[in-house]
C-alpha cells in the first residue's frame, strides 16, 4: 500500500510542481502586482489599493476594447460552429447517397485537407499573409475586386474603422474553422451510419438530417468548441497585433492588446496586471457560463 | 496550432507579464547589489574601465543588423584586450531585458530601439540608466584636446536629456523630411516647391500627369505628422515646439499647428493623396512610392536603406525641408528636423558601467563612427564623420540638407518624453485627418484633449525642456 502511495507521489509530484510554478504562481502574482503602481523596470513599487481597478472602470480605451471583445464573444463561435458543422457534414455524410450508403461529397478528402490548412500556420504568418491580402492596391482581394468590376468595393479595407475590425473577425474565422472541420467530421464518424440511413428513407433533407440528427449527436463536441472559441474571442490579441495593431483610432482595439501595451510599451506593469485579472474574471464567467447554457442530460432526436 | 498559441497567450494575459519571469520566483523582487567595475584613471583609460572586466552589450536587431556593433566590440577588445565581451542581438529589446532590469542585472550597453523599445519615461524615473555626462566630458578617442561633447552634431545632447541629465547617446543621425525622386523630376521637368502655394500647385500638375501626388503610411499616420509639426515649428519658432514638448495648455492649437495642419489638410481635401494609402503601412506606401505611383513621401533618412531592395537603380532618391507655409516664417525654408535615433543606454546597475561608458566612447570614435555609415547606410551623430565615404543618393542629399541648414535643424522630443502620445494618440489622430474624418481644427483639438490628459496623469513622469 506504501509502495502504491509513493509510486503515485513520484508521478504526481513532478507536474504539479511545475503547474504550481509556472502557472498557479504567475496568477496570484498577477493579482498582488495589479494592486501596485509597479513599472515593471526596478524592485520598487508601492501598493495603491484599488486604484489600478478604478482607473480601469474609467478608462474609455479599454471598454473600446472590451466592446471588440464583446462583439468576438457574441460572433465568432456561432459563425466558426455553423460555418465548420456545415463543410463538415459536407465531408462526411453530405454526397449523394448510394448503394454503398452515406458518404462525403466527391473529392472530400481533398477538401480535409484544404480546411485544415491555415491550422498548420502559424499565428504570425496568417497575420502577416492577410495584412498583405488586404493591402489596398497589391492586395489579393481587391485584385479579385477589380477583376470582378466591383472598383467601388475596392476600399482600404484595414485603414478604415468602419471595416477594420470585421476584417480581422474574418481572419480569425477563417483561421480557427478548419480545426473545427476535423474535430466535426472525426466526431461524425462514429455516428452510426445506418442512423442517416434510416433518415434518408424516411425522407429527410440534408438541412434536416444536420438539425436533427447530426447536431443532437455532436452537442458534447460542440460545446467544447463553444468554449473553445469563446476563449479565443477573449484573447484575439495575437492575429490583432499583427493585422492593424489596434487601429486605426482603436477601431479593432482587443483587450490583450490594451494589457500588451500598458506592459510593454507604457511601463505600467500594475495597470496591465489589473487588466489581466479582470480579463482572468471574464473568461472564466464565460467559460462557466458557457457550460451551464450548454449542459443536457440526455440526447433526443 | 492556431487555437494552441492563442489560448497561451491568453494564459499570459491573465497572468500578467509575470510569466515571462517566474523563475526567480517573485517578478517584482530583485537583487539590488551593486558592484561597480573600476579601474585606476590614466591618460589612455580616461574613464577608468578596470581591464578585466567583462562587458555585455545588447544590440537590437532591426533595421541596421547587428554587425557593425561586432566591428565595435572588436575595437573595444583591442583597446581592453583583457576583457570577455558578451554581445548578444535581439528584436525585443523589452521583453528580454524588462526582467534583468527589475532583477538589478542588466546589461552593460543596451541599444534601446525598435517596436519594443523599453519606454524611457519609466526607465528614467526609475533612475535606471546611468548618467552619460562623463563620457561628454571625457576626451574624444581621436584627439585627446576635443572632448567627446564636441565631436557631436547639434541637438544630439538635447534629445537624449532628461531633466538636464544626459542619459541616452542616440547614435544615428536622422534627417526627417519630405523625399522624391529626382529622376522623376528631372524628366518631367518639377522642382521641388520651396513655399505651400508652390507645393499645392505642383500637386495639381502631378496629379495631371498621372501619379498621386502624395503617399503616406495611414497605419503608422504619425509619419505625416511629422511635415506638420516642422512647418509648425518653422512657421512660429522654436517656442511652438517647446509648448508641445512641456504639454502646455493649448499647445497644439497654437495658430502656427493649426495653420500646418489646415495647410497639410489641403493635401487630403483636394485628393492629392494616393487613394488606399489610409490603408498601408509604411513599408506598402514607400514601395508605392519606390515603383513611382507617388511623387512625394514624408520620411526620415533610415528611408534609403529600408527601401533598398526595391528602389530602382536610377530613383536617385532625395529629400527637402518641409516648403515654408508663409513669407514670414520664424526659420528659413532650409530649416529641418534633424536629430538622432537609435539609442544606446547604460543602465546604472550593470555590473561595468565604465565599461559601457568606454563602449560608447568607442562607437564615438571616427573610425568606429565611419565604419557604422559604410555598413548600415546611415550617418552617425558624430560629426563630419561621413566624409570620404561612398554614399547613395538618398544620404548625398541628407548630408547636403545638414549643410544647406547652417545649424538651423530642430526637433521636438515630446515623441521621446512621452511615447505614447505620439504612437497612440497623436498617430491615431492623423489617420483620421488624411482619411478626411476629422478637420485640420479638430485634429489640433483631439490631441491637445490628449495632451491634457497626459499632463494630468499622475502615473507619468513629466519632464521640462529648456
Amino acid at each position: 500500500m506504501r509502495g502504491t502511495r509513493l509510486f503515485i507521489a513520484v508521478f504526481l509530484i513532478p507536474p504539479l510542481l511545475l503547474y504550481g510554478i509556472f502557472v498557479v504562481s504567475p496568477y496570484a502574482q498577477a493579482f498582488q502586482i495589479a494592486g501596485t503602481d509597479w513599472s515593471g523596470l526596478s524592485p520598487t513599487y508601492d501598493f495603491v489599493g484599488l486604484d489600478n481597478f478604478r482607473r480601469l472602470a474609467e478608462d474609455g480605451y479599454f471598454w473600446n476594447a472590451l466592446r471588440h471583445n464583446a462583439w468576438l464573444l457574441l460572433l465568432l463561435p456561432v459563425v466558426t460552429i455553423l460555418l465548420g458543422l456545415f463543410l463538415a457534414s459536407m465531408i462526411s455524410v453530405g454526397g449523394r447517397a448510394d448503394r454503398a450508403g452515406v458518404h462525403g461529397v466527391r473529392g472530400s478528402a481533398f477538401y480535409r485537407v484544404v480546411y485544415f490548412f491555415p491550422q498548420v500556420l502559424s499565428v504570425a504568418i496568417v497575420g502577416v499573409l492577410w495584412k498583405e491580402m488586404y493591402a489596398p492596391h497589391t492586395g489579393m482581394i481587391n485584385g479579385f475586386l477589380r477583376a470582378a468590376g466591383l472598383d467601388g468595393l475596392a476600399v482600404a479595407w484595414l485603414g478604415d474603422p468602419r471595416f477594420s475590425f470585421w476584417c480581422v473577425m474574418a481572419v480569425m474565422i477563417w483561421m480557427n474553422v478548419g480545426f473545427y472541420v476535423v474535430l466535426f467530421s472525426a466526431a461524425m464518424q462514429s455516428i452510426p451510419r445506418d442512423l442517416y440511413e434510416a433518415a434518408l428513407l424516411d425522407g429527410a433533407s440534408r438541412l434536416t438530417t444536420l438539425v436533427r440528427l447530426t447536431v443532437p449527436l455532436l452537442w458534447d463536441t460542440i460545446q467544447v468548441a463553444w468554449v473553445y472559441l469563446a476563449i479565443i474571442a477573449i484573447d484575439g490579441f495575437a492575429i490583432v497585433q499583427i493585422i492593424t495593431d489596434g487601429g486605426p483610432s482603436s477601431s479593432s482595439d482587443v483587450v490583450g492588446l490594451r494589457l500588451y501595451k500598458a506592459a510593454f510599451a507604457d511601463g505600467q506593469f500594475g495597470y496591465a496586471s489589473a487588466i489581466g485579472v479582470a480579463m482572468f474574471f471574464l473568461t472564466l464567467t464565460v467559460a462557466a457560463m458557457f457550460l451551464r447554457v450548454t449542459r443536457r442530460d440526455r440526447v433526443e432526436l | 496550432m492556431g487555437h494552441t498559441i492563442s489560448r497561451r497567450g491568453l494564459l499570459q494575459g491573465a497572468a500578467g507579464v509575470a510569466a515571462a519571469s517566474t523563475l526567480a520566483g517573485c517578478a517584482m523582487g530583485g537583487d539590488d547589489a551593486e558592484d561597480d567595475a573600476k579601474g585606476e584613471t590614466s591618460a589612455s583609460n580616461p574613464l577608468g574601465v578596470k581591464e578585466d572586466a567583462p562587458l555585455e552589450v545588447v544590440i537590437f536587431n532591426g533595421g541596421f543588423g547587428e554587425e557593425y556593433a561586432k566591428a565595435h566590440e572588436a575595437m573595444y577588445r583591442q583597446r581592453h584586450p583583457q576583457a570577455e565581451i558578451k554581445h548578444s542581438a535581439t528584436q525585443q529589446i523589452a521583453e528580454t531585458l524588462q526582467p534583468r532590469f527589475v532583477a538589478g542585472d542588466p546589461p552593460d550597453v543596451v541599444n534601446n530601439s525598435g517596436g519594443s523599445q523599453i519606454d524611457f519615461n519609466g526607465l528614467v524615473s526609475q533612475g535606471a540608466l546611468a548618467d552619460l555626462g562623463e563620457l561628454l566630458d571625457a576626451p574624444s578617442l581621436d584627439d585627446p584636446d576635443t572632448k567627446v561633447r564636441d565631436t557631436l552634431l547639434p541637438g544630439i545632447v538635447d534629445v537624449g536629456s532628461y531633466d538636464g541629465k544626459f542619459l541616452s547617446l542616440n547614435y544615428a543621425y536622422s534627417a526627417y523630411g519630405i523625399w522624391y525622386s529626382q529622376k522623376l523630376f528631372e524628366a518631367k521637368g518639377w522642382a521641388y516647391p520651396r513655399t505651400w502655394d508652390d507645393m499645392i500647385a505642383l500637386c495639381k500638375q502631378i496629379k495631371a500627369a498621372g501619379i498621386a501626388p502624395w503617399t503616406y503610411p495611414g497605419k503608422h499616420a504619425r509619419y505625416m505628422s511629422w511635415p506638420i509639426l516642422a512647418a509648425a515649428g518653422k512657421m512660429g519658432g522654436l517656442d511652438v515646439i517647446k509648448a508641445i514638448d512641456n504639454l502646455e495648455p493649448n499647445a497644439w492649437k497654437h495658430d502656427a499647428v493649426k495653420a500646418a495642419a489646415e495647410a497639410y489638410y489641403q493635401l487630403a481635401v483636394d485628393g492629392y493623396l494616393q487613394p488606399g494609402a489610409e490603408g498601408m503601412d509604411h513599408v506598402q506606401s514607400q514601395t508605392e512610392w519606390c515603383r513611382g505611383k507617388a511623387a512625394f513621401v514624408s520620411c526620415g533618412s533610415w528611408l534609403e536603406n529600408e527601401q533598398k531592395a526595391v528602389t530602382p537603380p536610377d530613383f536617385r532618391m532625395a529629400v527637402a525641408p518641409t516648403p515654408s507655409l508663409t513669407t514670414s516664417d520664424k526659420m528659413p525654408y532650409e530649416a529641418f528636423r534633424g536629430t538622432g535615433s537609435e539609442p544606446f543606454v547604460v543602465p546604472s546597475k550593470g555590473k561595468n558601467v565604465r565599461g559601457g561608458l568606454e563602449y560608447l566612447r568607442v562607437m564615438l570614435s571616427r573610425q568606429g563612427a565611419a565604419d557604422f555609415t559604410r555598413k548600415v547606410s546611415s550617418l552617425t551623430c558624430v560629426r563630419g564623420s561621413s566624409e570620404g565615404i561612398d554614399l547613395g543618393p538618398g544620404l548625398t542629399s541628407v548630408t547636403g540638407l545638414i549643410d544647406a541648414s547652417k545649424g538651423t535643424a530642430f526637433t521636438w522630443l515630446y515623441s521621446s518624453y512621452y511615447r505614447k502620445l505620439e504612437r497612440e494618440r497623436v498617430d491615431a489622430a492623423s489617420a483620421e485627418l488624411y482619411a478626411k474624418r476629422i478637420t485640420a481644427a479638430q485634429w489640433c483639438d483631439k490631441i491637445q484633449k490628449s495632451a491634457d490628459e497626459f499632463a494630468q496623469d499622475p502615473a507619468i513622469k513629466k519632464y521640462k525642456r529648456a
